[in-house]
């Protein structure tokens, strides 16, 4: 069924009596040639892009609880690619080039809002790094700007920049930036996946993995064993957890992001913004919510809540940035767990085992590679090669010694 | 006519009047009121406008659920959007505006989306607004976000402060109403430190709203009395105005007291409210019960109401919405309202009771088995269908509707670690898990046990039991008695067979048929449900509204409710003030200020201060003429390469190393070799993370055989001392090595230039011989200066020039830098700041922050040479992995520009000429810039592929941000003296 | 959070900045002719379990100690805190 303006209109006046389940709800059968454990945006995704431009079929996506559940369903909702390294850039350029055409790819509109980014930088030498980050970013085809102080002025008036403790300096600006309404993303992936024949099997745990002679038969699950050829894992805060039962360790550690929504209020800002002495990043959601977050909690953690400190942290933040938002009120906080990487940077990749294949590693940037994230691992699912954008994406990099390290921390899951 | 809804009696001073306006409209209402039952008393029930389809809404609660009555109250950049009027605590002056409508509440232009609201069904939005794709971002998201929101920011600064504050108790009780009464008096007679918190601005919860609920007085002198034997218990804090908003790991929760919210400005420098971390052994949650409302066509217009609500408004504050009320009820609470309001002269035009067996009074009309199928009243009700048993219909005139559809407790802090409330079949309601939180207990109507008989017995209770893990032995107090009757609630949730909307959300118009819908299309898990209609997402979080979802929910897939589940409470209780989340840390109060020993000095002649971390230090030293910044800091390079000026270094981490192991220590952190550096001299190091990265640099100085001094780069003080604080404890703790940062214990000033040692040796006293050849280059030593203090000499230079630094306790610092400048004055010595020392850095090709970034190699650096093979380091082992010593890797090199006038930024790329500017062909970047005033152009250090091997060729830089692109020539990365010959003299 | 250090009493999480696996006590040896990968092993790949995590903490804002606190990352509840000197030197780690 194809949305439309009319279709809306149509069904209005007869009352929706029209409107269909935007998925099936299978059972699930008992082997496919792909599954993809974790009905996240990426796990979604790769189902998507696996069955409508690698055209195969025999698809399944295992989660353990509702679609969308993950860290799909909880972040700050922000797109970009405002990343300096090699590693990297290219994959999130890649990512928005697939948000900018999202809404006509899956007919669902996720609200993509190229509404730009602004990175405020405080010091000469935060500004030199910006400008070595924008200039990597057009060489990569990307699009950057550096602001100075007057046009950061211009753009956002409502910032301190008269009685602030780290005078903002001037910003890098990503225009293509912006917000996507995220929970729509997985429901997008999911129904344009389901339109494809893949089957979304919700309630459906994976217990653990059939490996012969090191090779992937299929998974044990608590709705019975599915076989399968080629199975995919992007399970991001879960990922030790599940790939433990296939007897491997990962560089990754999970931690708790909390990220925080205030009462809904008329629009104050434009773009998502950053703070750049501090640890805030703020947007208005266009049901008129502030959306911020900052930095993790810090320590390793599966419990999807944090603690006060770093809420205050980042509102200490928020209101150092703009004092204006002292009386607007915080209205919900949550928490999502984050698959911290040793460098800061993502994995995709094939594993040890034959027809095993890992997502992961995203940090907090899992969301706005959602679309090249799923593409990348379905190429690699469906070619068993990486794709062109995702060959640094290695889960032996710490061997070799080619980190993608963006912020120069090392191997400190907790820094990056 | 002034408040003609005023009833009879109530908790309210009528001799205190209070004046206040709602959109410009003056009104009276006494102390003790809310903006809510102050308007109401006046007789206004259209307070507001729902958050999709504009409809006119009015009060809906008495308390801090309010989906409705949301008001911008104040003014200017006080002007606080979403006030709930309900818990607003009226004040001489209050201002309040509706808001969320265009031009006025009565006349909503917006209220068009109500009558294409069958085009604007759940989730309409993700199904159109598509095409043409660019017209998303230009007309269709424009136009939903002016609509969308509720109040308007002031856009300025909120000129009030906040405040934060840590408690520690025993037993924090979290709401005084009869059971967190009971439970407080019976702890806090024990002894134990108990808080007593409420979000209402008088204690009492319940207790308050209601009549005759104790059989020995009437209810609010009971609780009079127990407050103010509580207030003379010095153990024992109430805090009123306080919600306890979360509850965090290991029995840490947050709470928010409005301290100056109920005036109309807070004193000057008063907080207006103030965050509490507050520390319990244990708690407790007596935070009482919502009422919940029953659904059915037009269930939303102004003067419908919680059932409860009413009660509370006419007993407490004296107030009805209208003299002819109707009520629909579910259960026997329904029936005490009928009586409370009939007692107080309120007309029951009718009650209607959805059970076929509801009691009987002689006061009013019952309509067992009736159900209320639709309501009349644009702006306002005037009044509603029922449906009686036999099927017919009947309409009743009234101005008020109270519904009582049960209560569900109060368990949202319960959820907040994650804890699953259970479902309870004889209240209909969930209930916190019997086994739950050890360090939070439930009591009262929270958990469910609705009498108040039973709420005192179990605040006690629960007290006790909570004591007794802290061996605090307490007994149970005489309590009064009390009603103990069940409230006989039928599980009826919402009224069916309607064709029109039903609310269970009020605030983001959530109809029954959205619910329905979101099924329909598949989004049946709870989860999915409240993502897809928004439901449960507004300012109140769906307190009134969830469990009708959930109703709805279960009938659709025939399941029972607890099969259906529920969403997870999060904090906050109640939405909170960001300011108060952020109390005094805000402006230049954000973080503190690090100052040097020589700020106050660097004040007087005028410096220009930059930001280093939270270190302020001079930047430059503008002296008269000067205009412009290079000028002064060209003025300071020169003055030091001719022949000398002052900085202060004290930024520069200084870390004391001392014990037998301490050069066996240093060996292990650093990678170059220190075992065998002799007393009385210095030593370049280079740190490494045990990845191989370069960590950081600095210097160790050897005082003694078991004494060294560690210096570390500004940026990395706290990190290297947690570093090595790690090594020593964790690596190595055989060691006999003892580590202290000293950073702020020692004043430190670079002598840089020609001249250093002759200004020093002014100062340094005659004792000790700092001559060429008695303190060389990179010795060091513990000497004395201006008559016998106490100071610490390194001859050592970032400059490139002969230069010291010297140490001295840091009271001594401001005195030394007088002394120093007062010395070098016959030789033209000059202060100068960071930004000279840059340049001064950057001329002499050393390393700093833009380079030691932590993406930086040993080799890049130049610095290969320096890890030793010889000996386990940090780093050592995976500084040696395949990709970290390619050949082609990246190097250190300078490079000026091939025409004198360009200038090279630092962030711009390097190209081949030839080639064009691609990430494919990048051949690296530059790190830092300076304009160079010695060589007369400008500079800039930069690492380049093979940049060892490409010394005199000419490279492009390209800076497409900037629409740069110039010409250099690679060079080493010392522009000035790079044999280092006069850093030798 | 509240951590209960041994010497100091319980004192507030937020004094103390996090380091992950205590596994990082056992550094490898560097000479052992395995030491690359050893060294990779010990650094990259750490315990991350969902449930008993022994890890490393640092009293900054306090005296400075390292501690080994034995947590459970699902509930946050911790069962043991030692100083990491004492843990290190029960693992042999003496010099």
């Amino acid at each position: 069924m194809r949305y439309s303006a009319l279709k809306v209109l149509m069904e209005g006046l007869r009352g929706h009596t029209g409107w269909k389940p935007a998925w099936r709800d299978p059972a699930p059968q008992t082997d496919y040639d792909y599954v993809i454990v974790g009905g996240g945006g990426h796990g979604l995704a790769t189902a998507h892009y696996l069955a409508k431009v690698y055209k195969k079929a025999r698809i399944a996506v295992l989660e353990k609880g509702w679609i969308g559940s993950g860290n799909v369903g909880r972040n700050t909702t922000i797109i970009r690619s405002n990343y300096l390294l090699d590693g990297n850039e290219p994959l999130y350029e890649f990512s928005l080039k697939l948000w900018e055409g999202l809404e006509q790819d899956l007919n669902y509109n996720a609200m993509v809002s190229q509404r730009g980014i602004l990175n405020l930088c405080h010091s000469d030498a935060q500004r030199d790094a910006y400008r070595r980050r924008g200039n990597a970013m057009i060489l990569n085809g990307a699009d950057a700007e550096l602001l100075d102080e007057t046009q950061v002025r211009e753009m956002a008036p409502f910032l301190d920049f008269e009685n602030a403790r780290f005078p903002i300096k001037g910003g890098l600006l990503q225009r293509r930036g912006g917000t996507v309404r995220h929970d729509a993303v997985a429901w997008g992936y999911a129904r344009s996946a389901d339109s494809y024949g893949v089957d979304i099997i919700q309630n459906c745990e994976v217990t653990g993995f059939k490996i012969e002679k090191g090779a992937i038969k299929g998974v044990e699950t608590s709705r019975g064993y599915i076989g399968a050829k080629k199975v995919g894992v992007a399970v991001a805060g879960n990922s030790s957890r599940v790939m433990a039962m296939a007897g491997l360790r990962l560089p990754i550690e999970s931690h708790v992001l909390q990220a925080f929504v205030s009462e809904g209020l008329k629009p104050v800002i434009p773009g998502v913004i950053t703070f750049g002495a501090g640890h805030f990043y703020v947007s208005q959601s266009d049901k008129g919510g502030l959306v911020f977050g900052g930095d993790i909690d810090g320590y390793n953690s599966y419990a999807q809540r944090g603690n006060l400190p770093v809420v205050e942290d980042v509102l200490e933040g928020g209101m150092a940035l703009m004092p204006m938002i002292g009386r607007a009120r915080l209205l919900r906080m949550w928490g999502g767990l984050m698959d911290m990487s040793m460098d800061g940077s993502p994995f995709i990749d094939h594993t040890p085992i034959d027809g095993l294949y890992f997502n992961g590693g995203w940090c907090y940037g899992g969301f706005k590679a959602t679309p090249a994230s799923g593409y990348v691992f379905a190429h690699l699912l469906a070619t068993d090669t990486p794709h062109e954008t995702a060959t640094m994406l290695r889960l032996d990099r710490f061997r070799s010694g080619a980190m993608i390290d963006e912020k120069g921390a090392g191997a400190q899951p907790n820094l990056h | 006519m002034s408040q003609r809804n005023r009833l009879e009696g109530g908790l309210i001073e009528r001799r205190r009047p209070l004046s206040f306006s709602f959109d410009g409209k003056s009104y009276t209402g006494y102390a003790g009121d809310t903006l809510a039952s102050a308007l109401l008393a006046n007789d206004v029930r259209l307070m507001g406008r729902s958050f999709k389809y504009h409809r006119p809404r009015g009060v809906f609660s008495a308390g801090s659920e309010e989906p409705n009555a949301l008001v911008e109250l104040r003014s200017g950049a006080r002007r606080e959007p979403n006030s709930r009027a309900t818990v607003t605590e009226l004040y001489d002056g209050l201002k309040a505006e509706s808001q969320n409508k265009f031009p006025s509440l009565r006349f909503d232009v917006l209220a068009i989306n109500d009558a294409l609201s069958s085009f604007l069904s759940a989730g309409f939005y993700y199904k159109t607004f598509m095409w043409p794709s660019a017209f998303w971002e230009k007309v269709y998201e424009p136009a939903i976000r002016r609509a969308a929101g509720l109040g308007r920011l002031s856009g300025e600064e909120d000129t009030d402060t906040y405040d934060k504050g840590f408690l520690h108790c025993d037993l924090l009780i979290i709401g005084a109403g009869p059971s967190g009464l009971a439970a407080a008096l019976t702890a806090g007679r024990a002894g134990a430190d108990v808080i007593l918190a409420d979000e209402d601005f008088l204690m009492g919860g319940r207790l308050l709203a209601e009549k005759d609920l104790l059989s020995v007085r009437q209810g609010s002198d009971w609780t009079a009395d127990v407050i103010g034997e509580l207030s003379n218990l010095p153990n024992v804090r109430l805090m009123t105005r306080t919600t306890v908003f979360g509850q965090y790991d290991h029995g840490i929760f947050g709470a928010v007291e409005r301290v100056l919210d109920h005036v109309l400005e807070p004193q000057p420098h008063k907080p207006r409210q103030v965050l509490w971390r507050i520390h319990a052994k244990r708690a407790l949650l007596t935070a009482g019960a919502t009422e919940r409302p029953i659904a059915f066509e037009n269930n939303d217009r102004p003067g419908i109401m919680l059932a409860g609500a009413m009660r509370a408004y006419a007993n407490r504050w004296a107030v009805t919405a209208s003299k002819d009320v109707v009520i629909f009820t579910n259960n026997d609470d329904g029936h005490r309202t009928a009586r409370d309001l009939s007692a107080n002269g309120v007309n029951i035009a009718a009650l209607v009771d959805c059970r076929t067996n509801a009691p009987t009074w002689k006061e009013f009309e019952v309509f067992s088995g009736g159900e209320i199928i639709n309501s009349r009243g644009r702006l306002g009700l005037r009044s509603v269908k029922v449906r009686l048993q036999d099927g017919s219909v009947k309409e009743i005139a009234c101005g008020a509707l109270g519904l009582a559809g049960g209560w569900n407790p109060n368990v949202h802090l319960t959820c907040h670690k994650r804890g699953r409330p259970v479902w309870n079949k004889a209240i209909s309601a969930f209930i916190p898990a019997p086994d739950g939180d050890p360090l939070l207990r439930v009591a009262g109507a929270a958990a469910g046990i609705f009498s108040t008989r039973g709420a005192l017995k179990s605040g006690a209770e629960k007290a006790i039991d909570a004591l007794e893990d802290l061996d605090i032995s307490a007994h149970m107090p005489d309590l009064p008695e009390a009603e103990d009757a069940p409230i006989n609630a039928a599980p009826f949730w919402y009224v069916k067979g309607g064709k029109g909307r039903a609310w269970l959300d009020l605030q983001n118009d959530v109809t029954v048929k959205d619910i329905k819908l979101a099924h329909q299309e598949g989004f049946k898990s709870v989860e999915h449900v409240k993502r897809y209609t928004t439901l449960g997402m507004a300012t109140d979080q769906g307190k009134t509204a969830n469990i009708g979802a959930l109703a709805v929910l279960a009938d659709l897939d025939g399941k029972a409710i607890p099969d259906v589940g529920t969403t997870i409470f999060r904090p906050p209780y109640t939405p909170v003030s960001i300011g108060a989340f952020a109390g005094r840390s805000r402006g230049k109060e954000f973080r503190p200020y690090r100052l040097t020993p020589s700020h106050k000095w660097a004040e007087e002649q005028g410096a220009i201060f930059v930001e280093a971390g939270n270190w302020l230090r001079a930047q430059w030293f503008p002296i008269e003429g000067e205009t412009h910044w290079r000028q002064s800091v060209d003025r300071e390079v020169l003055a030091v390469r001719k022949s000398g000026g002052v900085c202060d270094v004290t930024t520069l981490g200084k870390i004391d190393v001392q014990g037998a192991d301490a050069a066996e220590f240093l060996n292990h952190i650093y990678s170059n070799g220190f075992a065998k550096l002799p007393v009385g001299k210095t030593r370049y190091g280079l740190m490494l993370r045990e990845d191989g990265l370069a960590m950081d640099d600095g210097t160790a100085a050897r005082l003694a055989e078991d004494h060294f001094v560690v210096t570390t780069t500004t940026a990395n003080a706290v990190s290297v001392f947690r570093h090595m604080e790690f090594c020593r404890q964790c690596l190595w703790p055989g060691l006999d090595v003892q580590l202290i940062s000293t950073t702020e214990a020692w004043a430190q000033f670079a002598v840089a230039g020609p001249n250093a040692r002759k200004l020093l040796q002014k100062i340094v006293d005659p004792a000790y011989d700092i001559s060429n050849e008695a303190f060389p280059y990179m010795a060091c030593g513990e000497v004395t200066i201006c008559g016998g203090l106490r100071a610490r000499l390194f001859r050592i230079s970032f400059s490139g020039e002969l230069a010291y630094e010297i140490a001295v306790p840091t009271r001594y610092g401001d005195a030394l830098i007088r002394r120093l400048m007062e010395a070098g004055r016959e030789f033209d010595a000059i202060p100068y700041g960071t930004e000279a020392l840059g340049v001064l850095r950057i001329e002499k090709g050393h390393a700093a922050g833009n380079e030691l970034n932590g993406q930086s190699t040993a080799a890049m650096l130049g610095m290969g040479r320096m890890v030793s093979q010889k000996k386990d380091s940090i780093g050592r082992v995976l500084a040696g992995r395949p990709h970290l010593i390619r050949e082609d890797d990246y190097r250190l090199v300078g490079l000026t520009p091939v025409s004198a006038d360009s200038t090279i930024l630092a962030g711009a790329h390097l190209m081949n000429i030839g080639e064009i500017a691609s990430a494919a062909n990048d051949q690296g970047w530059v790190t830092s810039t300076a304009y160079s005033p010695h060589i007369g152009s400008s500079i800039g250090l930069a690492f380049l592929k093979k940049g060892d091997q490409r010394h005199g060729d000419v490279i492009r830089i390209v800076n497409p941000l900037d629409d740069g692109d110039i010409e250099a020539t690679v060079t080493g990365p010392h522009f000035i003296d790079p044999e280092g010959e006069r850093l030798r003299v | 959070m509240i951590i209960n250090h041994p010497l100091l009493g319980p004192r507030d999480a937020q004094e103390f900045v996090y380091h992950g696996d205590a596994s990082l006590i056992d550094r490898p040896d560097a000479n052992a002719e395995t030491a690359l990968d050893d060294f990779h092993d010990y650094l990259y790949l750490r315990d991350n379990p969902a449930g008993s995590h022994k890890e490393l903490w640092f009293h900054e804002q306090g005296l400075r100690s390292w501690l080994v606190v034995t947590r459970d990352t699902t509930t946050q509840e911790i069962s043991l805190v030692e100083l990491a000197s004492d843990y290190a030197k029960r693992r042999g780690w003496d010099r």
